[in-house]
Formats: structure tokens, C-alpha cells, sequence
């Protein structure tokens, strides 16, 4: 048995390049339970980052009682994560679930029926639709529903309603992944696969924390670091990260100065002559207006701006120009910091300069946060069109319309479609009166709080919020839906290297809870939404129908799921997409033959000015004639908007820990979890504690121009000038309401976002700290993690004890191996 | 030459345009995209016009009360306020920025028949950044213009 609290990711399992990562099942039942007791596993994959790590769920007596990883997958290899061990059964079966609807009388949530919730909204929404008309009418979702629910999100939002404001929390996680992708390349879809780290020489993370991100990913990584060939590990990130720790070269940046970064790396390279001339002309557009775009930005120019070592820049890119494969992992220090989209571009242009892209080894991974924000991506529930179609492509929308059976017109494809922050300010104007949102939190998670929960408490704002419990937006909510939660309904969902997993259906949902699906489906049925003959405009009656709506949807897409059935997907390991008649089984890389989806009549988008986020005219698209090769784009580096002065001296940026998942509404509910991160925390570096007169634990406030939060800090090895907050404590377990010490790290932050991607920038603001009370002990920072103090203290080391113990069967199988891995049945339709 | 009335002219509006963008980035920071790139798209009016002091000298400085007083465009004095003032705002500074940019095809026209290279450097420079402009006003107003004019209250 391992305490899977005190070690995070495991035992090691050394391997070398080229070798197959070794099978370890980890396994963790209730309290007591021995594998005998159980009834039945039931086939899933973890929800609680984008790692996607397939898992069984063990069912006893009709109640989830335990999870193992899944040893034939291809994603994990048997393994799982401490939140995955420990929350992802545990964190939905919990006392404080929503059992009925509720609406709002007199000021009050009280239950009703699910006729009486579902009628009022159906009445609301009728009557604006009426007289206001669709653009009253704003949808906000998530990253954690499943494919299926997603997907009739966006008929009924697209297709029955004709609004353009949908969006989900992805934009806040994810949105910069799918924008660098759509520009280099012409459409969304990850390059590469986790199988990249087998093969590598290095691996470069740009902001990816991954140790604590994908828990499981790293220990990948750890084990080929392990073993007799380590590949060099490169970390951009102010943190001292465990990443950092295990780091070749550790570029400790000044928060908001990446594309500086950037723009130094890719001109190293080029000064050197480590680019692939033949793969660039044949495979690449604009070398030239990127040479000039680097042009001034000298290791030393790049040294002054970003804080870091000129040499340091210089051996980063001797790494990446010299080495014969290279993984490249980008995360929200890129995406959620200015110049987010331009700063994740220059990651692919350093792939395009080398032509390392859709080899083993040379895998690009522009990472996602949340477990299922590819699949918002892809069926257009977010501010996309389903199956990566472009909104400015007539024919595109020509498709959509025929495979739903409705008139083009009323597909909202007159200007993009409306990014989040967008849709919560035209809220705020009161234009949009009518706003859904589900599976998400954004009371705790939007930028600058104060604001968000005066827009979600506007009297003039119908808000309706599906959640599993009574999150600090439902409480905001004037109908409340209790939704079904992971293991309580049947889906599919795709992880950030594209593998799609099927998690099914284990047990009933608590009360009258019913699955996402249902109620969307329900909400269409009594909307009347229909097609041009009359009939239903969303027909099924379960997930497997809409699965194999999907399918049509996807097919011919870069994301065809045409090969995909749930019978294929039991069974044996997840499928990456694509997978059609031409890739019978998927496919592990994207782009090995250098092809890219850049025709005009095939690409998602027809891009960007970087800077700026200026749409590019087709005309000029056109007139570019891609044809099928990749873009180099870039743009002029410009400092933050809001630099440390006098008032706000410090930089301040927002970010995870390894044991909770966003605000906590699961990881706060399992024990281990609580008791390993249970409150809020700020890092500081000694340095400025002492300059402050500040000691382990003590109570400060740190405020910026927005807000404020009141708790301890931890003294860490964090850059000095940075203070790091963590994004998960609101306040549900805390009376609902800010109260005498704010905690939510969203207190502080600026509205702002990339002009491409429309992605908040989380991880620049300016702020100021002062002590305002003695420590009672160490901050609740956890030890294990890059929260860890600095130096040698007297802070007791993060465990979990016997409620964290999980136990772990090294070598159980044969590493799996792709295509054999994949259930080889089933598919076609 | 009559070419360093049109120079200054479009130094001039360089100028006029940079300040109508502070204009609008004040008179609408409730909308934090129009506040952030109107201040940058500002500081890159404010470089133009210092690339072109560069190369203007050349022709001579007109006198302030020729031509360029009577060919003047004028700029955003005030900012109008809701969804719908903030549209017509773009659209007002789309003019401004629409003058720019022919003002510049008028100058490269003129430099290449003269053959002044740094000038047509300046221009390539310059002009390529103001059309960049014109097409951010362009995708902010078609993203604004369907819920000012359509959903927003009068
Ligand atoms: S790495 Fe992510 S998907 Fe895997 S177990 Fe941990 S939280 Fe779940």
C-alpha cells in the first residue's frame, strides 16, 4: 500500500527510450473493502483533469465504492492520480447533492418538480424569444460534460435557438490550444500523442506544471528520467515547480514576458542554422515575416525583459535546435498570460523550423485543462461550430444545415461567435436576459469576482445552473437542475492527445438527478424545437443516438469519429481520433506527411493578426494559397497591460494545486484531498517576506485594483517580486459569501483577455501585500508540491495517512500497444 | 513638391487618429479589449508619425497655412456612451483610420515614382499596420453590431 497524498505519483517504473512505459494498476477501494466484496467494475475514464486515464469503477450494492486504472489503456497504463483515487467516486457520492429541482419564490430556492422548474424556464425562454429574440438568450458550459451533451447543447443552441453567445469554462482553460492550432495550422487537433514521451531526447514545458496538472503524465516522465537514457528537461515557468526540480535548464521568468521568451528561442535557432530549410519551403509559410518579427530580440535583449539568464536562453535552444526529438507541452502559464495565443504559436513555430512534428518523439502538445474541453472544442457548444467548421465558410454552414435539417439562416454564422467574458457582459448591459449555464462555477472561477456575482444577482437575469451540487453560482440561480453526476450516466469524452474514453453508466443518480443529456433534451422537446419537416429537431431518446448523431457531424471533419462505436470502444483502450476507413483504429500523430488542414474550403479558421485578433479576410486567405501547408505567425512583443508600481508593487498570478480540481465542488468533498490543501494560501518568496516582515503563516491581504483576499502565506521558492494564489477556494463551505476574509484568488484579477483566443489573462496583475495578523501555524500549503517552503523549516510534510492509501500492482500486464490495445471490433456504420 | 503637403497631412492625422483611439479606449474602459488595443493601436500612430519625421525633413515642412489646414480630418472629440455609441465610436474611428490608410497608397505612389527607398520602407512599415487597424474595427464592430442594434434597450 502507498500513502498516494505523501507521493503523488507513485512508485517508479524506469524505462528507456524507445521502451514501452511499464503496467502499474493502482487501486483504491473504501475503507475495508477487499476486491472479493465487489459486485462489478464498471469501464470509465477519470474527469478530473485532461489526462483522461481510463479507470473501472468498482460497484457494490448499487454504490460506487472504488476505482482502478485501467492496465490496456494507452493513456495511463493501469495508473491514476491522487484525485482520481480519491475523488472522482468520492466527489460525486456525497450527502450534499442535489436531489431536486429548485426555483426561486420570494427570494428563496425551494425544491418543485421537475415539471414545475423545467416549465418556468420554458416559459421564460419562449416568452423573450418572442420579444426580445435569440440574442437574449446566452448558454454557458463547461469542460467536464460529455460529448454527447455537448453536442445537443450546440444543435439546440445553433440550431433551435440561432444564438451566437455560447461558451463554456474551456474558454478560461482551453481556448488558447485550440487558437494556436487553428492558426499554425488551419484547424484544431493535437499534433501529438502522450506516447511522444517514450520517444523523446527532450521535453520542453512552456507554463505547464504537469507534475501537478496531469499528475499521471508526469510520472511518465519521471520514469523515463528514471531510466538509462533521460531526455533533458527544459521548464519555463516563475515557480519552482516540482517540474523545475527535475530541470536542465529552469527559465524562471518574469510573469507576462513569454513571447519575448519566444521570440529570443526561435532566433537562436534560425541564428544557428538549426532549421530544416527543405521541410520549411515545402511545408511552411511566412519564414521571412517571422525572421523579422525575432529579429531584435538577442538572448541579452530577451535576458533584460524576462528576468532570466542569457545563457540560460542560449542552452534552451541549444537543447531544442540539437536534439533529434523533441515533446513540447504548453499549459496556462502560456495560455492564461498576455500575449497568450502569440506566445503558444512560437511553440509551433519552433516545431515547423525543426519539421518535427507527427514523428515519435517529436510530439507538440498544446494541452487542455479540463478532462473534456476537447470535446466542447469539437461539437461547437463553446464559441466553435461542430466538427471544427468555420463560421465564414458558406458551404460549412451549408453542411450543418443539412445534416440538421433546418434553414441556414438561422445557424448563427454572422460574426464569431461570442466569447465568454462577452456573454457576461452583455449580462451585465442587460441585453442578454436569459443565461443557462452548467457543469460550471463562474462565481468562482471568472476573473474579477466582485463584479461576476453582481451580474449573476441582476433581478433583470433569468440564470439557470445544472450542477451536481449548490455551487455559490447556483445559489445565484433562479431554477436550479440537479444533474446527474461521473458514474451516474453513460458518455463519451475526449483527453487532450485526442484518445475519445466511453464511461458508463454504474449506478443511479441520487434522487430525482437526471443525466445533462435528459435535460437538454427535455428543454428541446418542450421548446418544440424542429427541423424543416416538422420533426423533432434533436430525436434521440439516449447518449449512444447522439453518439452516432456525432458521427455524421465528425465525418470527413480532421475530428472524424466515423469509425467509433461504443461497442469498440468497451473493452480494450481508448481510440485517438481520427478514426475512419483510413485510420481503421485511429490515429496516435497528426501530420507526419507535413500536410495541413490550410485549404480554404477545408480549415477551420482563416486566422488572425495576432496582436490585435483582426479576423484575416478571406480574400487574403485565399490568396495565400496554403495549400495544405502550415502558417508561421507572430506578432510584436508588448509588456502587460498592468505592471507592478508603486501602489501595486507585486506581480500576482493564479494557478492549481495537485490535489484539488478547479473549485473544489469534487476534491473538496473527498477527505484526503481536504486534509493534504484545505484552505486558502498566497506564495511568497523570502526575499520579499522579509523585506515585508512577513513569516510562515502569517495573515496578509494582498489587493489589487479590483479586490482583495485575507490569508496565509506560505514562504516559498517562487521568483521574487511574484505572489501565486490558488484558484480553487471559494466559498461553498464557507456560507456562501465572501464574509470577513475573502479567499477566491479571482478577487484580484483583471478582466482582460487575448485578442485571439479570448482566453482571461489570469497570471498578470499587479498587486500589493501587507501582514495583518500573527501565524497560528504553517500556512495549509501542501509540502509535496511547489507549494513547498523554502529552505529548511519546521513545516510539517503533507500525508495522508489511511484514508490515502491506494495500493499499486507493478508489471500486472504487458504494456499496451497501439493499434493491438484498441478493441479491434465494432466501428463502422 | 507637393508631396510634403500630403506628409504632412498624414502626419497630422497619424497624430489625430492616435488621439480619437485614447479618446474611445477612455470613453468606453468598460469594455476592456476597446480599452487595451485602442491604447496600443494609439502608441502605433505615435510611432508612424515619428518614422515619417524622419524622412519628412527632406521635403521641406510646409507652412502651417497652406493646403493641409483645409484638407484636415478632424478627430473623435467625445465619446458617445451604451452598446450602440460604442459602435458608431468604431465606426468614426474606421473613417479616420480609412483617411490614414489611402493617404499612405497616395504616398507610396508618390515615393515610388521617386524612388525614395527609406520613404517606401516607412510606407511598407506603416500602411501594413494601419490596414491591421482597419481590419480589428472591422471584426470589433461586426461582433458588436448584431446585439447594440438588435438586443440592446434603446
Ligand atoms: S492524472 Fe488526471 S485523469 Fe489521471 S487520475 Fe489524475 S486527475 Fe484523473
Amino acid at each position: 500500500m502507498a500513502d498516494r497524498i505523501a507521493d503523488i505519483w507513485g512508485s517508479r517504473t524506469p524505462y528507456g527510450r524507445g521502451g514501452l512505459w511499464p503496467v502499474r494498476v493502482d487501486q483504491a477501494l473504501d475503507g475495508g473493502l477487499q476486491e472479493a466484496d465487489i459486485d462489478r467494475w464498471v469501464q470509465s475514464a477519470c474527469v478530473l483533469c485532461s489526462n483522461g486515464c481510463a479507470c473501472d469503477i468498482a460497484v457494490k450494492d448499487g454504490a460506487m465504492v472504488g476505482i482502478r486504472g485501467r492496465a490496456g489503456d494507452l493513456v495511463n497504463h493501469g495508473r491514476l492520480g491522487p484525485k482520481g483515487l480519491f475523488a472522482s467516486w468520492q466527489g460525486v457520492s456525497h450527502q450534499d447533492r442535489l436531489t431536486r429541482p429548485m426555483i426561486r419564490e420570494h427570494g428563496q430556492l425551494v425544491e418543485c418538480s421537475w415539471d414545475t422548474a423545467m416549465g418556468r424556464i420554458v416559459a421564460r425562454s419562449q416568452e423573450l424569444l418572442r420579444t426580445k429574440g435569440p440574442l437574449s438568450h446566452g448558454f454557458y458550459t463547461s469542460g467536464q460534460l460529455f460529448l454527447e451533451e455537448y453536442y445537443a447543447l450546440a444543435v439546440i443552441g445553433k440550431a433551435g435557438i440561432g444564438t451566437p453567445h455560447m461558451d463554456g469554462n474551456t474558454r478560461l482553460c482551453t481556448a488558447t490550444a485550440a487558437a494556436a492550432l487553428k492558426e499554425s495550422f488551419g484547424a484544431d487537433g493535437q499534433p501529438g500523442a502522450y506516447e511522444d514521451i517514450d520517444h523523446c531526447d527532450a521535453i520542453f514545458l512552456y507554463g505547464h506544471n504537469m507534475a501537478e496538472t496531469q499528475t499521471v503524465l508526469w510520472s511518465r516522465v519521471l520514469d523515463r528520467i528514471a531510466g538509462p537514457d533521460r531526455p533533458k528537461i527544459v521548464c519555463m515557468d516563475p515557480r519552482d515547480t516540482e517540474v523545475a526540480r527535475y530541470a536542465d535548464v529552469h527559465l524562471a521568468l518574469r510573469p507576462g514576458t513569454n513571447l519575448a521568451l519566444m521570440h529570443a528561442l526561435v532566433r537562436e535557432v534560425l541564428q544557428n542554422g538549426w532549421e530544416d530549410s527543405a521541410y520549411l519551403s515545402d511545408h511552411t509559410l511566412g519564414l521571412e515575416d517571422l525572421r523579422k518579427a525575432v529579429e531584435p530580440w538577442t538572448p541579452e535583449a530577451a535576458a533584460e525583459t524576462c528576468g532570466v539568464a542569457a545563457a540560460d536562453i542560449r542552452e534552451a535552444a541549444r537543447i531544442f535546435g540539437t536534439s533529434a526529438r523533441v515533446l513540447s507541452t504548453v499549459l496556462q502559464g502560456f495560455y492564461q498570460s498576455s500575449q497568450a495565443t502569440a506566445s503558444a504559436c512560437q511553440v509551433n513555430n519552433l516545431h515547423l523550423l525543426r519539421g518535427m512534428l507527427g514523428r515519435p518523439g517529436c510530439g507538440l502538445l498544446q494541452m487542455n485543462g479540463q478532462p473534456t474541453a476537447q470535446n466542447n472544442r469539437e461539437c461547437g457548444a463553446d464559441g466553435d461550430l461542430p466538427g471544427f467548421r468555420n463560421w465564414e465558410n458558406e458551404d460549412h454552414i451549408n453542411e450543418l444545415a443539412k445534416l440538421w435539417n433546418v434553414d441556414p439562416a438561422i445557424i448563427p454564422h454572422w460574426a464569431p461567435p461570442t466569447h465568454a467574458l462577452q456573454i457576461f457582459r452583455y449580462a451585465e448591459q442587460g441585453s442578454i436576459e436569459f443565461l443557462w449555464v452548467s457543469a460550471t462555477n463562474p462565481a468562482v472561477s471568472m476573473p474579477q469576482l466582485p463584479r461576476i456575482r453582481e451580474i449573476l444577482a441582476r433581478p433583470e437575469l433569468f440564470l439557470v445552473v445544472q450542477d451536481l451540487y449548490l455551487t455559490e453560482t447556483a445559489q445565484a440561480a433562479d431554477v436550479v437542475l440537479p444533474a446527474a453526476g461521473w458514474g451516474e450516466k453513460a458518455g463519451t469524452f475526449t483527453n487532450a492527445d485526442r484518445t475519445v474514453h466511453l464511461s458508463d453508466k454504474a449506478v443511479e443518480p441520487p434522487g430525482e438527478a437526471r443525466p445533462d443529456l435528459d435535460i437538454f433534451l427535455d428543454y428541446s422537446r418542450r421548446m418544440d424545437f424542429s427541423t424543416q419537416d416538422g420533426a423533432p429537431l434533436l430525436p434521440w431518446t439516449g447518449p449512444e443516438e447522439a453518439f452516432e448523431a456525432w458521427k455524421e457531424c465528425s465525418r470527413g471533419r480532421p475530428c472524424d469519429y466515423s469509425g467509433i462505436s461504443y461497442e469498440k470502444l468497451r473493452g480494450g483502450s481508448g481510440i485517438p481520433w481520427p478514426c475512419n476507413d483510413d485510420y481503421p483504429d485511429g490515429r496516435v500523430r497528426l501530420y507526419n506527411d507535413g500536410v495541413f488542414p490550410t485549404d480554404p474550403g477545408y480549415c477551420e479558421s482563416y486566422g488572425h493578426d495576432l496582436l490585435t485578433g483582426a479576423s484575416i479576410p478571406p480574400t487574403e486567405y485565399k490568396a495565400a494559397a496554403p495549400a495544405g501547408r502550415a502558417f508561421l505567425r507572430s506578432a510584436e512583443y508588448t509588456p502587460p497591460h498592468e505592471e507592478p508600481d508603486q501602489e501595486f508593487p507585486l506581480r500576482y498570478s493564479t494557478g492549481r494545486t495537485a490535489y484539488h480540481f478547479h473549485t473544489r465542488t469534487k476534491t473538496g468533498r473527498s477527505k484526503p484531498l481536504t486534509a493534504a490543501a484545505p484552505k486558502a494560501w498566497v506564495e511568497m518568496a523570502p526575499a520579499d517576506c522579509e523585506e515585508l516582515g512577513i513569516s510562515e503563516g502569517d495573515l496578509v491581504r494582498v489587493s489589487s485594483r479590483r479586490g482583495s483576499i485575507e490569508v496565509p502565506v506560505r514562504v516559498s521558492g517562487i521568483r521574487p517580486g511574484s505572489v501565486f494564489a490558488p484558484f480553487h477556494y471559494g466559498y461553498w463551505d464557507a456560507g456562501g459569501v465572501p464574509g470577513e476574509h475573502p479567499t477566491a484568488a479571482n478577487e484580484l484579477t483583471l478582466t482582460e483577455w487575448d485578442p485571439v483566443s479570448k482566453q482571461p489573462v489570469f497570471k498578470n496583475a499587479a498587486v500589493r501585500v501587507e501582514r495583518i495578523g500573527g501565524a497560528t501555524g504553517p500556512a495549509p500549503a501542501p509540502t509535496t508540491t511547489a507549494s513547498r517552503p523554502a529552505g529548511a523549516t519546521n513545516v510539517p510534510a503533507t500525508r495522508g495517512g489511511p484514508d490515502a492509501e491506494a495500493s499499486e500492482l507493478l508489471a500486472a500486464a504487458a504494456p499496451p500497444q497501439f493499434p493491438g490495445a484498441v478493441n479491434s471490433a465494432g466501428g463502422r456504420s | 513638391m507637393n508631396l510634403k503637403i500630403y506628409l504632412g497631412m498624414l502626419r497630422r492625422t497619424e497624430v489625430t487618429l492616435a488621439e480619437s483611439f485614447v479618446e474611445v479606449a477612455e470613453g468606453h474602459g468598460e469594455e476592456p479589449d476597446v480599452y487595451f488595443l485602442c491604447l496600443t493601436l494609439a502608441r502605433q500612430c505615435l510611432t508612424h508619425q515619428e518614422k515619417l519625421e524622419a524622412v519628412v525633413g527632406r521635403y521641406g515642412e510646409e507652412a502651417s497655412d497652406s493646403e493641409p489646414e483645409r484638407l484636415h480630418a478632424a478627430g473623435l472629440s467625445q465619446t458617445r456612451s451604451g452598446p450602440v455609441g460604442l459602435l458608431r465610436d468604431l465606426q468614426d474611428l474606421y473613417l479616420l483610420a480609412s483617411f490614414v490608410d489611402i493617404t499612405w497608397t497616395m504616398v507610396k505612389q508618390a515615393a515610388s515614382a521617386l524612388r525614395d527607398e527609406e520613404l517606401l520602407a516607412v510606407v511598407a512599415e506603416c500602411d501594413s499596420q494601419t490596414s491591421t487597424q482597419l481590419k480589428w474595427l472591422q471584426t470589433r464592430m461586426k461582433q458588436a453590431a448584431p446585439q447594440a442594434l438588435v438586443a440592446a434597450g434603446e
